[in-house]
């Protein structure tokens, strides 16, 4: 389908009304992830930080920072995408959006556009608030754009699929809560992971948050656990995973409709 | 206006909920679908308006296919749901102007407010829905159907839970539609609503479209009459000298049920045989009165007998 096919009045609606959603939950939805991160920049950053050693060069406020906001990205992107489906899809208010003349791809850009703007707009706060906290260089300021913004979109579709498959408020919490927090928090956000033994290193490198991290951070110092096109070619493999699933869901109704 | 043929669906567990249901709505008219509770009534609309997959079959809305053709004839349809679902949270005039917008139509403020005002929702517009009444929040969810000035209404179970005033004034606006040449297909349990409203009826039984009627037509063809004869003295049996005649003895005695069909043929000579009976057996006739079967009764033996 070509742009000019889009039904963008549509597509606006839907975009802008999920935006004022999270406007409506200010505290929620912005004021406490971006705290939530600045406590550690506090507590890593300045306060214990500065006993730790330098990490390749980097001192451990500023080695912290990329992976930092990579974890906010990941878990809001995520709860953000899946909560704005699940919960029209909980209410009933879903049949609106079935029933209206909208494609697919409509429906995915209005919900994953939003959920995916919402988390770059906090990770754009956060970045700035760790300023305040920690000083940190950006190296290569496209390329870490770039990166967060794949991964942003990749996540927020990942949400969207959650926000389709759970049936229940705990499963909408299951997946960030069990899955997304342990993979970030042993994806090399605290540590590189060169400071694991050697059989640690391999298991690492089967967790995906690794190669996010590990981008991420090079696009700010230049130094990386793996090459940072290694990063960029997982990420547009997770986002290519991501799309075939959200394709097939639609393709079959699964969940939305019988 | 919308042409169903041949639709069946077979839900994931093996569910027949429609089994090759053919069924021509018209343009401009009222149409109620009846339908005991789990006759698939709200799977046809939900097929129709694309919220269900059909298993068989196809659905045309002013000739475009509901499928191939989805976003013409989405276009064309206005739904209002069976169940109350609102984003708690938003007003009634946000969610009324958002549902116009995700039709894909541009904003148009003194329509919304043409809407809003017919329906007696404009002092409200500014509330949030979880401050709304149970009927009030009936009426955001037709306000939100007729944002996007459909062709099509369809109203699922629309006075399901409202009083009877309300339920007047939702039939008011429902009459003013059609006026403005909006074909409407209703739902519902209450046959007074389908015997007020409608023009035409569709009974849907287990899945099956059982008749479609011209609503007259379908009382007079099926409206079989109740005569009833209050008696001076009281009579333990139907003497049988008149047991040729459909008759039943009610109150206690003091009356005589006949029942007739007044459509046919013979039913004149009928009652004229039946009172020259009386006549002859000698039963005195205190008062007599006639009663037209209600929809409701013929719906009732209706469904009874094809069960």
């Amino acid at each position: 389908m070509s742009i000019k096919n889009l039904n963008l009045q549509s597509v606006k609606t839907l975009y802008l009304a999920e935006m004022a959603r999270s406007l409506r939950t200010v505290l929620q939805s912005i004021v406490s992830p971006v705290i939530s991160t600045s406590l550690y920049f506090v507590v890593f950053g300045a306060a214990i930080g500065t006993r730790i050693s330098e990490v390749d060069g980097v001192s451990y406020g500023a080695f912290i920072v990329p992976g930092l906001i990579m974890l906010m990205l990941l878990t809001q992107s995520v709860s953000n995408a899946s909560f704005g489906i699940f919960f029209p899809r909980f209410s009933g208010s879903i049949y609106e959006i079935l029933s209206a003349p909208m494609s697919y791809v409509e429906i995915v850009l209005g919900y994953v556009g939003a959920a995916a703007t919402k988390s770059l707009i906090l990770g754009a706060i956060v970045l700035v608030t760790a300023r305040l906290f920690v000083p940190y260089s950006i190296d290569h300021p496209a390329m870490m754009v770039l990166f967060l913004v794949l991964t942003a979109v990749t996540f927020s579709l990942l949400g969207f699929i959650i926000g389709i498959w759970a049936d229940g408020f705990e499963k909408l919490q299951l997946v960030p809560l069990l899955v997304i927090t342990p993979l970030t928090f042993l994806g090399g956000t605290f540590y590189s992971i060169d400071m694991l033994p050697p059989f640690w290193q391999a298991v690492t490198l089967a967790n995906p948050v690794v190669y996010l991290v590990s981008g991420f951070r090079w696009s700010f110092y230049g130094i990386s656990d793996v090459s940072p096109l290694v990063s960029l070619a997982m990420i547009l493999l997770f986002l290519g995973a991501a799309l075939a699933v959200v394709a097939w869901i639609f393709k079959t109704g699964y969940r939305l409709k019988p | 206006m919308i042409r169903v043929e041949g639709l069946s669906k077979t839900f994931a567990g093996g569910f027949q909920a429609l089994k090759d249901v053919d069924l021509t709505i018209r343009r401009g008219e009222i149409f109620a679908l009846l339908g005991p509770n789990g006759a698939g009534k709200t799977t046809l609309i939900s097929v129709i308006c694309g919220l269900v997959n059909a298993s068989r079959g196809r659905v045309l809305v002013d000739d475009h296919d509901n499928v191939r053709d989805y976003r013409a004839a989405r276009r064309l349809i206005g739904l209002v749901p069976q169940e109350l679902t609102n984003e708690a949270f938003t007003t009634v005039w946000d969610t009324v102007s958002f549902s116009r917008g995700l039709f894909g139509k541009p904003g148009d403020p003194a329509h919304i407010e043409r809407v809003l005002r017919a329906l007696t929702l404009w002092d409200k517009r500014h509330n949030r829905l979880l401050e709304l009444s149970g009927g009030m929040k009936r009426r955001v969810l037709i306000a939100k159907a007729l944002s996007h000035e459909p062709q099509v209404l369809f109203l699922d179970e629309p006075t399901a839970g409202v009083d009877v005033e309300l339920r007047r004034e939702m039939w008011e606006v429902v009459r003013a539609l059609r006026a403005e040449g909006v074909t409407i297909i209703l739902t519902t349990h209450y046959i007074e609503e389908a015997e007020e409203m409608a023009d035409r009826i569709g009974v849907i039984r287990a899945g099956e479209i059982v008749l479609v009627e011209e609503k007259h037509a379908l009382m007079r063809k099926l409206g079989s009459k109740e005569l009833t004869l209050h008696l001076h003295e009281p009579l333990d049996s139907v003497p049988p000298a008149l047991a040729g005649h459909a008759l039943a003895l009610a109150e206690e005695g003091h009356a005589l049920v006949y029942t007739y069909d007044a459509t046919s043929e013979q039913d004149g000579s009928s009652i004229s045989g039946l009172l020259a009976d009386l006549e002859a057996v000698g039963l005195r006739v205190k008062d007599l009165h006639t009663r037209q079967s209600s929809l409701e009764d013929i719906f009732v033996s209706l469904v009874r007998e094809r069960r």
